[in-house]
């Protein structure tokens, strides 16, 4: 898809005043981050499976290429088939050449967000086949025609009203008056009308949560069952995955898993968690004959060894993005490309590039949520401040910052004059807005007051001076 | 250079350092045959008739249903009655491997041996086994129990025995593992039926998959 993240700040302007989506974004509070507070509140062992799922992730990156090898040895002892993928375009064409070997002109699709990394279903339409989301939020986004705005909650921005004229209008077998106000009757039709699509379609494609090395199998995690829909019914099955995505064993993706629904929407466990390996067997009634894994690199294997060693133990959980107060204020379409959040913020300069991204990782508070709530470690804090780190390095910001954080960064440099500076500001400032208690617009500080008043400082002392005397007594 | 050959390559690179030396392969492959269980649950560790009575509490929590009876000879019966009950059709597509069971004992009955169609309003099939951790119930495909079995239909009914429900999953993988290879091409863990949250954060059961899993556990084996 073609990223928008250059326009961030136009964007999120834009979602700030949407009020349907204002609306939408109220329910992630006592949706998913009430769940997962729960979830985690009911597994005295939450903390030392994080830990053990850090642990198992760091050895499986510093051993990257030999679990990758084990993986592909393993699908092709059972009849499977591996395709290695540079980049987008190359992970498109494999995509491609897979549905006309096999003559495919309709495929259903469970939620990949590798397929949306890498445009796949423009691209495959563009070519004569015919894509079909089988998961209900990425089917509704796909009627209406826009990129997701959560990871597993496609839909997220939404209301029923959409929803319902989305289907009205992609659904004429239907009658048009028929009663579509409540979730039930749009899911119910919605089951029947993907129905015909999952027993028809010649080729399915699904993502992988994980892979296992031990054993060559694939794993994916849903809620619906569309996704076993997906590769249990057509001839052939895709998993179109990304590299970092392997484990080494059973035992390994269990400890996975026990984070996963916990962290992701507060669940004990997903509905279905299935394995699979290789095509359909000898004896076998059902299952694909063609079993294909596509591995995608797109600039992951650069960040090995760097600054964002660390985000390729990312699950996809989304536990982060739930709690983020910035993405809870903009939502997902803000950001500009596949991955929202603070995930998406550290993922996003990295695949495609910081001068696209570059206001993404100011698009934080820092405040630290994220990574307290992230299953596998990940201090995407520090990622975020290393991003900013280069793009002052690399002269990206306007030159208005760059002057102020010169000029900062001289203040603090000069300890006496820094704090004769702030007592002079806090005096000021405090006798000015004494009579208030705040101020509701400041020259050169309308990014702040135009929204939110300012309060005024209350003592007329600055924090080192109060600090200072408290010791002293 | 092919693909492979260049991410292989890169990632090396980046790791600052060449292909790893054939001995740490070796111990890296040896490694493979000894997983290791992080932290398995303590509520995945308790003695086996708690484990069944969590089992069932968590397979009501993620809203299946359970039944439970004595002998297998029971659950032809068992099954009438549920689907009596919730006023369900009688036509039945059971998994090849639950054949031997006394389904003459439940005349009403209109049973159908083999993979699901998408016409068949309710599916039988064994399980592998059952976790009491979380209510999960783990099918395995063969030719015995085929996977449409576990998706297509309305209505999945599971016929599990006692000794089949352990606490944690590893001990599955364990059970599962022959002279230490995994050997089925699909497993399921299944958690409920199917649900979706993508409207508005409801969750609404009967997605995509089964609208009802039931679950029959079974006291004694033969019958």
């Amino acid at each position: 898809m073609h990223p928008t993240s250059h326009d961030f700040k136009a964007n999120a302007h834009r979602a700030m005043r949407d009020e349907a989506l204002q609306g939408a974004l109220a329910t992630l509070k006592k949706g998913f981050r009430a769940k997962r507070g729960v979830a985690v509140e009911r597994l005295p062992e939450f903390e030392a499976l994080r830990d053990a799922g850090r642990d198992m992730k760091n050895h499986v990156l510093a051993h990257l290429d030999h679990y990758l090898e084990l993986f592909e040895a393993k699908v092709l002892a059972q009849g499977g088939h591996v395709h290695w993928a540079r980049d987008a375009e190359e992970a498109r064409r494999i995509v491609l050449d897979i549905c006309r070997a096999s003559n495919a002109r309709t495929v259903t699709k469970g939620k990949s967000m590798v397929a949306e990394e890498i445009g796949l279903n423009a691209y495959l339409e563009k070519n004569g086949v015919r894509p079909v989301e089988t998961d209900l939020g990425e089917y509704i986004i796909q009627l209406r025609d826009e990129p997701p705005s959560h990871i597993i909650a496609p839909a997220i921005h939404l209301n029923r009203g959409h929803v319902a004229q989305a289907f009205v209008k992609a659904h004429p077998q239907y009658p048009a008056d028929r009663p579509l106000g409540e979730a039930r009757e749009l899911l119910d039709e919605a089951r029947e009308v993907l129905r015909e699509s999952f027993v028809t379609a010649d080729l399915g494609i699904t993502g992988a949560n994980m892979m296992i090395a031990e054993t060559g199998a694939t794993i994916i995690v849903t809620n619906e069952g569309n996704g076993d829909l997906t590769q249990t019914l057509p001839r052939v099955h895709v998993v179109l995955t990304s590299i970092e995505k392997v484990v080494p064993t059973m035992e390994d993706a269990t400890t996975v898993l026990r984070l996963l629904a916990r962290s992701a929407t507060g669940q004990e466990f997903a509905a279905y968690t299935t394995f699979s390996a290789g095509p359909r067997r000898a004896e076998d009634l059902d299952g694909p004959s063609e079993f294909h894994v596509v591995l995608l690199d797109n600039g992951r294997s650069n960040m090995l060894g760097g600054a964002f060693h660390d985000m390729l133990r990312c699950i996809r959980c989304a536990a982060c993005i739930n709690h983020c107060p910035i993405y809870g204020a903009i939502g997902g379409h803000a950001y500009g490309w596949v991955y929202p959040g603070p995930m998406g913020s550290v993922l996003t300069p990295a695949l495609i590039g910081l001068e696209e991204a570059r206001d993404l990782p100011n698009a934080s508070t820092l405040c630290g949520r994220c990574e307290a709530v992230c299953p596998m470690r990940i201090p995407l804090p520090r990622m975020l401040r290393h991003w900013r780190g280069r793009e002052f390095e690399r002269h990206l910001q306007p030159g208005r910052v760059r002057l102020a954080l010169k000029g900062w960064s001289w203040l603090v440099r000069h300890p006496t004059l820094y704090r004769l500076y702030t007592m002079a500001a806090v005096a000021t400032l405090g006798m000015l807005g004494k009579r208030r208690g705040r101020f509701t617009s400041m020259p050169m500080a309308g990014g702040w007051t135009n929204t939110r008043d300012l309060p005024a400082p209350s003592a007329r002392r600055g924090f080192m001076d109060q600090w200072a005397t408290g010791r002293r007594r | 250079m092919t693909a492979k050959r260049q991410i292989l390559d890169s990632i090396r690179g980046s790791l600052g350092r060449g292909a790893l030396p054939p001995s740490r392969r070796a111990e890296l492959e040896e490694a493979l045959n000894h997983p290791h269980a992080a932290a398995v649950p303590a509520r995945g560790t308790l003695p086996h008739p708690e484990q069944i009575a969590l089992f069932m509490a968590m397979c009501v929590e993620m809203s299946a249903s359970v039944d439970r009876v004595a002998s297998k000879a029971l659950v032809p019966a068992a099954i009438a009655s549920y689907l009596a009950s919730q006023n369900l059709p009688t036509r039945l597509v059971v998994a090849p491997a639950l054949q031997a069971l006394d389904w003459a004992a439940a005349p009403l009955l209109e049973t159908r041996f083999g993979a699901a169609l998408p016409i068949d309003p309710v599916s039988v099939t064994p399980v592998a086994a059952g976790v009491a951790e979380t209510g999960t119930l783990v099918l395995c495909s063969g030719p015995d129990s085929p996977t449409t079995l576990n998706f297509l239909p309305d209505t999945h009914i599971a016929v599990i025995e006692a000794g089949q429900v352990v606490g944690g999953y590893e001990e599955v993988w364990a059970r599962l593992r022959v002279d230490g290879r995994l050997v089925p091409r699909n497993i399921n863990m299944i958690t409920g039926p199917s649900r979706t949250g993508d409207i508005e954060q409801t969750i609404l059961l009967g997605a995509h998959g089964p609208r009802r899993l039931h679950v029959i556990l079974v006291d004694e084996h033969g019958g």
